[in-house]
């Protein structure tokens, strides 16, 4: 196990199960596209290859798929499918997106979940999916045309001073903050995930995490559900930005429903408490579900 | 992700331009960076050579059959020069995004060309000019390569490529059309047009 993980340690239970799944390579996953096919047809071209693909007991839309390329088959060529990670999968069902409503992919690319959330909303409303980096939104965009997705508009702008200028809206109805993090859940797909990680990154990434969900509150009518997603362990950059998000803003952190297991977030590291209501999160360890690890909290703007 | 993201289609192979430039000069020349609303008909146009969204409709029509209440809630853009893009519902006019929606079709040059992504997302609805290839000629089509089908006896020009799939067995007679792309047919050849980064070995 990767050094860096000792430090989960004492908020990890059963510490020896936790250490041993991180070990093992991850299944691959795909997602079918409701936008262009549905479970029933992915399923049969994939019986066609010879390729078994059978719905993960927690998302009928989630296959697990024993082969290494789902990429270079028919299903992937007609877009069908999206190479997806269980947990990655996560965020939107929290999310909850409605046909016709306006949402706001804060840091978006490549896509995974803003093609997500546009099959959720039947590909009718808007997704502003917006990232910094340009060279991860061109593969966003080859992604969302891929899928078939025509409710995208896509923006290239530092999402903690977004303005929504360009936009027919002056609010969003809901938001996604899936935030740029160290990664360490990704470490069974990845297994150099954690080559430069240090201290100082914690500290400068955290500052980044809080900014974009401060502004994603704002942006957001009152009411409207904000969620933030990570895939680390780091308190730092999960229930420590929640508790500086809830000082900040006018918000709340609220019960979520996850079909998979999960642990309450915690309300104490490092000698530092944060406000009870951090424990409403949901941290996801890879071996609760056989999974990578995952942080994810829904929050309700105030009126 | 694959390491060629880029879905912008190759040079047209029988581009021409300049097919029917309207004959008033006081209609304002296209901004190619920005993203403008095509006019509702050729008659409310404000941007030279811009076509409408009444003529994009009937394009569809005419040429594959797709009925025009298919994009009833779609509305197309026009960026880059005669490039257009298909947007669900309506927006601003925004100048500094990067996307809107997904790009449709190139016009401006002689046969306007629809894109591999379009094709599959609306290319079901298709009741003419689609050649269906079987397994073989489909796995060269999706691999992007060019070949010999002697048994169309339909139109030149661009045609929606499909294969049947999941393929129909004795037991299990489900087989149904799915859309692989755009072919260029001309004399007895059909060319890919499956941009690179969207073709595979499969
Ligand atoms: C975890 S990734 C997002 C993955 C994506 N949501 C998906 O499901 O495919 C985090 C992203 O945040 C972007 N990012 C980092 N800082 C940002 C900022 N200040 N504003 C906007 N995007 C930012 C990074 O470029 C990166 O693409």
């Amino acid at each position: 196990m990767h050094e860096v993980l000792e430090r989960y340690r004492p908020i990890v239970d059963e510490f020896d199960a936790f250490a041993a799944a991180v070990e093992r390579p991850l299944g691959k996953t795909v997602r079918v596209n409701t936008i262009k096919a549905d479970v029933e047809r992915v399923r049969a071209a994939f019986e066609d290859a010879g390729i078994a693909a059978e719905p993960t007991a927690w998302n009928p839309e989630l296959l697990a798929v024993d082969t290494d390329g789902p990429g270079s088959t028919w299903p992937a060529f007609h877009g069908w499918i999206h190479s997806q990670e269980a947990v990655s999968t996560l965020p939107p069902i929290a999310l909850d997106p409605q046909p016709g409503e306006t949402i706001w992919d804060a840091c978006a690319a490549p896509g995974s979940k803003t093609t997500q959330i546009a099959a959720m909303m039947d590909d009718e409303g808007r997704v502003v999916a917006n990232d910094r980096n340009m060279g991860r939104l061109s593969a966003l965009r080859f992604n969302a045309e891929r899928l078939g997705v025509t409710n995208a508009i896509v923006t290239n702008r530092d999402a903690r001073n977004y303005s929504l200028d360009p936009l027919a809206v002056d609010e969003f109805d809901r938001a996604l903050v899936d935030a740029p993090c160290s990664g360490e859940g990704t470490l069974r797909k990845n297994p150099a995930a954690l080559d430069s990680w240090s201290e100082g990154f914690l500290a400068d990434v955290s500052g980044v995490q809080t900014d974009v969900l401060q502004r994603a509150i704002q942006a957001t009518k009152p009411g409207g559900r904000v969620v933030y997603s990570t895939c680390t362990y780091a308190p730092e950059e999960n229930e420590t930005v929640l508790d500086r998000v809830l000082d900040a803003e006018n918000c709340r952190i609220v019960e979520q429903e996850l079909p998979i297991e999960t642990r309450p977030g915690i309300t104490e590291w490092d000698g530092t408490s944060f406000d009870p209501s951090v424990e409403r999160a949901a941290r996801i360890y890879p071996h609760l579900n056989d999974t990578g690890g995952f942080f994810v909290a829904t929050l309700e703007v105030g009126a | 992700m694959s390491d060629d993201h880029s879905d912008a289609d190759d040079a047209p192979p029988i581009a021409t331009d300049g097919g029917s430039s309207p004959s008033a000069d006081d209609l304002d020349e296209n901004v190619s960076h920005r993203f403008d609303r095509l006019a509702p008909t050729d008659a409310e146009r404000t941007v030279e050579g811009r076509p409408s969204r009444a003529t994009v409709l009937s394009w569809w029509e005419e040429r594959f059959g797709i009925p025009p209440a298919t994009f009833e809630n779609h509305t197309f853009w026009e960026k880059g020069n005669g490039k257009l893009w298909v947007l669900a519902g309506d927006d601003a006019d925004p100048s500094e995004v990067e996307a809107m929606g997904a790009t449709v079709l190139r016009t401006r040059q002689e046969h306007w060309k629809p894109t591999t992504d379009a094709v599959q997302r609306f290319g079901h609805l298709a009741t003419k000019n689609v050649i269906d290839l079987d397994l073989a000629e489909a796995e060269r089509f999706a691999a992007g390569e060019d070949q010999d089908i002697e048994r169309w006896d339909g139109d030149w020009g661009y045609l929606i490529a499909a294969h049947e799939l999941p393929r129909e067995t004795a037991d299990d007679a489900d087989g149904e059309r799915a859309i692989l792309g755009v072919g260029l047919y001309v004399h007895g050849e059909l060319r890919s047009t499956v941009p690179k980064g969207r073709r595979r070995d499969l």
